[in-house]
């Protein structure tokens, strides 16, 4: 089900563009010779439960001003949480401050004028839920009784929990770009407790999206909330030893973010990535594709224009597993002598192409090895690949899950683990800005007792 | 001496034209029936940083966030709101959504306004105004050229420089009115290094809540750049890190982020008083080996993690959390004090007025015991020697929590030998601090880098740890 997109906005868009002219006329007037300006505005409320009883209601109404000036090649920032003139000045005041100090640096500057995007879709990012306070304190209550109704293991909850949330951007810059857009997110979601003899496992389910039409129902999150946490009682440790590693759909998302990381402009200018120089090279087995989708309705990573009022675009970042583009905003393009690929901020929706199998598929043809549900700390090293991380999962024989394993860690390097990929799963996360199923690899390394 | 209330106000009352009558109007009107406690936390932060990269002082900013924060307890129930004006209209807007958790009830008188003191643990001191522009130019330009003239292998230098001036003040319907202003200031260093193809990063930093003089007095920052370089140099020679589980000794300082993680967390009050802690109900037991004595001290002057008054306006404390190995004490903010019949502890924190207050750490370490740091490596036969750490997460229901190594040793024979590649450290809280089987007589406190998350908020904190060995440990190298 999905609804219809609301032209409704909670502020007044015109109000807020024309702001953005003012702050741009003001460090105009202060001697800057570019400027650019963000307005973000939002508002919302989040409710969560605990004990099937209303725990906290939180409001939030927040709006910042971010604003950027150029003296010629020299730039200084500031931001600001009031939107009264008298800060506003004083903010405009202390960037221009701030430029006198810094130096030249030939990368500086707004993106040209023909990378602006001159004309870009209205797209459906806008679903106000219309849901009260009130109603979401039962939907969150109603969500650990059904939960705490599911297996008698569960026997407390940590919190379920609904958040509603409507935004307001506005980019601005001297190079004459404006543009502007609402858009909205929604959640839900459900820790629960569960408990076998002296074992206690906590784990929970979520359910996120920009219509609440097309957020999961209380029950099915319930549901999955309990599965989640009863299945990982009465978990071991594995022995020490290399064997094949499923990523389960949300967890594998983590690997294709650090390759967007690595192809990131920012570590590559600073020479900071381990896939340095790798344009045009193998980095992935040939059946896999990386594209951006910036113009996907509904998604959470949709957006016409990029941080610097670029046109996003279908960029293609592996093709036949080669990697055709970098991810890059104007400044790290300039660095590397290349242009921008309308990535400031990053990327807008990235679409892994999947095959034909689904996780049951995926597991039988792994036959023995670990199944990865949940990753622990960040022991990622983007300069040379290192990868090390605690997990948590299921063994795995005969391609069925036996029984659950915990404080273990994999390692490998990222290289190797890419083009160790086997199979990439149909069953697509779609509660992030990366749409991935799960991802099967030949060989990590399980370090356990 | 300064008066930190005065200022306080003046600078987050006074623009507005608020006065003590109003805002015991906007308690009042918080603290009806049913309400059992009701707080307005006024905030401004003025934060600045500079940047230089590769030699060009690439950029600055400049921040300011004001606002009010706005909470009404009942039973429970938290009711929050807040507004980013300091003004009436907002302030009462806020409270009345903030009050809306209770149906009806009518007001009630609140006590009258009286000051809570708090301790002086530093100055109130704006440490953007320590040094001028030029000088804090001038200082990144020395740090750099310092580092560069040390080895040529450097290919990428990022330095940074950020102050902060944080003013609160906190009005409480008990009639309690707490001010506190809270100077930080941090430097990073951050450089890559190559050599014969391969390329490696370092990294330091370090700060605390005083100004910048006192941060580059006794050639700290050029330290950081020498510790960031060697950092590198030492990764360039790194082999595989081994795989299983194993003896491993933790170095003193930073290390400590092992307790924050393997106990600290699993002992805040919110977690205790719904019972999902790996901690729950084990007061009184022996949760550590006798020699572990582990603190959360908020009054260790000039600390990162340290605070007068924490979030509202209880004055920090030196809370004993286990001692000889037997667990004394949760770390508490009012709201679960209050539920749990227990006292606030002065651990109730938050990010800004627009967050929560929930009881967080402040400076977490253990407390130094009789070895020499070289008798407990000699005694292990093989094992890892582990000295720094990136970040670390735990599963505090599970009790199950990591940490990442980015500087280790193999110890062979009782002795340190080659330096290894960064691997993940997996543990269970409460086993692990079973298995502490020696700890040293070096207490040391990390350089002031600390930042930790929770529910989606980050405060500063502070670690530390003399060097100690746990017994069994696992770590997640690549080699078997």
């Amino acid at each position: 089900m999905i609804s219809k997109k609301s032209d409704k906005t909670f502020v007044d868009a015109n109000q807020f563009h024309a702001l953005s002219q003012e702050i741009l006329r003001e460090a105009e007037k202060n001697g800057a010779t570019q400027a650019e300006v963000v307005i973000a505005l939002n508002k919302g409320f989040s409710v969560s439960a605990h004990d099937c009883e209303v725990e906290t209601v939180e409001y939030q109404q927040d709006k910042s001003i971010e604003i950027n000036v150029l003296f010629g090649k020299r730039s200084g920032s500031a931001s600001i949480s009031d939107i009264q003139p008298e800060a506003i000045k004083q903010a405009v005041h202390a960037a221009c401050h701030i430029a006198k100090f810094t130096d030249e640096d030939p990368a500086a500057g707004l993106a040209e004028k023909d990378e602006l995007a001159k004309h870009y879709p209205q797209l459906e990012m806008n679903f106000p839920w219309d849901i009260s306070v009130e109603q979401a304190i039962e939907m969150a209550c109603e969500c650990e009784r059904q939960a705490k109704k599911i297996d008698k293991r569960i026997q407390s909850a940590e919190e379920s929990s609904i958040t509603t949330m409507e935004a307001f951007y506005v980019y601005a810059n001297s190079n004459g770009f404006i543009g502007g857009y609402p858009h909205t997110r929604h959640e839900i979601s459900c820790v629960l407790i569960g408990k076998q003899g002296n074992e206690m496992q906590r784990n929970y389910s979520y359910s996120i999206a920009t219509d609440p039409a097309q957020l999961e129902s209380i029950a099915t999150i319930a549901k999955d909330a309990a599965e989640r946490t009863v299945e990982r009682l009465g978990a071991r440790k594995l022995k020490t030893m290399k064997t094949p590693v499923i990523y389960l759909a949300e967890e594998a998302r983590g690997l294709f973010g650090h390759f967007i990381a690595a192809i990131s402009g920012g570590n590559l200018y600073r020479k900071a990535s381990f896939l340095q120089d790798h344009l045009d090279k193998k980095i992935f087995p040939s059946f896999v594709r990386l594209q951006e989708q910036p113009f996907l309705n509904r998604a959470l990573g949709t957006a016409p224009f990029d941080d610097e009022g670029v046109a996003t675009r279908e960029n293609v970042f592996i093709d036949d597993g080669i990697l055709r583009s970098y991810c890059l905003g104007v400044y790290s393009a300039r660095k590397l002598g290349l242009r921008t690929t309308g990535n400031s901020g990053g990327v807008h929706n990235l679409i892994v192409k999947h095959g034909d199998k689904n996780l049951a598929a995926l597991l039988k043809t792994m036959g023995k090895g670990l199944l990865v549900t949940e990753i622990m700390g960040n022991g990622v090293n983007l300069v040379t690949g290192d990868y090390s991380r605690g997990v948590g999962g299921f063994w795995v024989e005969n391609g069925e899950i036996q029984y659950p394993v915990t404080e273990i860690t994999i390692a490998g390097k990222l290289q190797e683990m890419y083009a160790g990929i086997q199979e990439i799963g149909n069953d697509v996360d779609v509660r992030g800005n990366i749409r991935t199923g799960s991802v099967l690899i030949g060989e990590m390394m399980v370090a356990g007792s | 001496m300064i008066d930190v209330m005065e200022l306080a106000r003046h600078d987050l009352l006074d623009p507005g034209g608020l006065n003590d009558n109003q805002l015991q109007g906007v308690l009042h009107q918080l603290a009806g029936r049913n309400i059992d406690y009701a707080d307005l936390y006024f905030q401004s932060t003025y934060s600045e940083s500079w940047v230089m990269e590769n030699g060009i002082i690439k950029g600055g900013s400049f921040d300011i966030d004001r606002g009010v924060g706005v909470r009404a307890l009942s039973g429970e129930k938290t009711g929050f709101a807040y507004a980013d004006d300091i003004l009436m209209p907002a302030l009462q807007q806020a409270a009345k959504a903030a009050r809306s958790i209770v149906k009806q009830g009518d007001e009630q008188a609140v006590q009258a306004f009286h000051k809570q003191p708090g301790h002086v643990l530093y100055q109130p001191i704006n440490p953007i105004n320590s040094l001028s522009e030029q000088e804090k130019i001038s200082l990144l330009q020395r740090v750099e050229a310092y580092i560069r003239s040390k080895d040529s292998r450097i290919v990428q230098v990022n330095l940074s420089l950020s102050g902060e001036y944080e003013t609160i003040l906190i009005m409480n319907s008990e009639g309690h009115v707490s001010a506190d202003v809270r100077p930080l200031v941090r430097f990073n260093i951050s450089l890559i290094i190559e050599h014969e193809g391969k390329r490696e990063t370092g990294y330091a930093g370090g700060g605390g809540r005083y100004d910048y003089l006192q941060l580059i007095s006794d050639n700290t920052v050029f330290d950081f750049a020498d510790e960031a370089l060697r950092h590198a140099i030492l990764n360039l020679d790194a082999v595989d890190a081994p795989a299983g589980t194993m003896p491993v000794v933790l170095g003193p300082g930073w290390p400590g982020v092992l307790l924050h993680e393997a106990v600290g967390h699993g002992l805040e009050g919110d977690f205790n008083r719904k019972g999902i802690s790996a901690y729950s109900g084990r007061m009184g037991e022996q949760v550590a080996s006798t020699l572990c004595t582990v603190v959360d001290d908020g009054t260790l002057p000039d600390r990162r993690g340290s605070l007068n008054v924490d979030d509202e306006g209880t004055p920090t404390q030196k809370n004993i959390l286990i001692e000889n190995g037997v667990l004394r004490n949760y770390m508490m903010d009012k709201r679960n004090a209050r539920l749990m019949k227990m006292q606030s502890t002065g651990n109730g924190r938050r990010e800004s007025y627009a967050h929560l207050t929930i009881p967080r750490m402040t400076n977490t370490y253990m407390l130094a015991g009789k070895s020499n740091p070289e008798e407990i490596i000699a005694s292990v036969d093989k094992g890892l020697y582990a000295v720094n750490f990136g970040g670390g997460q735990v599963d505090i229901t599970s009790g199950k929590f990591v940490f990442s190594a980015s500087e280790a040793y193999l110890i062979e024979n009782g002795k340190i030998g080659r330096p290894v590649k960064g691997a993940t450290l997996i543990g269970n809280g409460p086993d692990t601090l079973m298995k502490v089987s020696m700890v040293g007589n070096d207490l040391e406190l990390d350089s002031g880098v600390g930042v930790c998350g929770k529910d989606g908020q980050s405060v500063p904190v502070g670690v530390g740890q003399p060097t100690l060995k746990v017994d069994e440990l696992t770590v997640g190298g690549t080699k078997s």
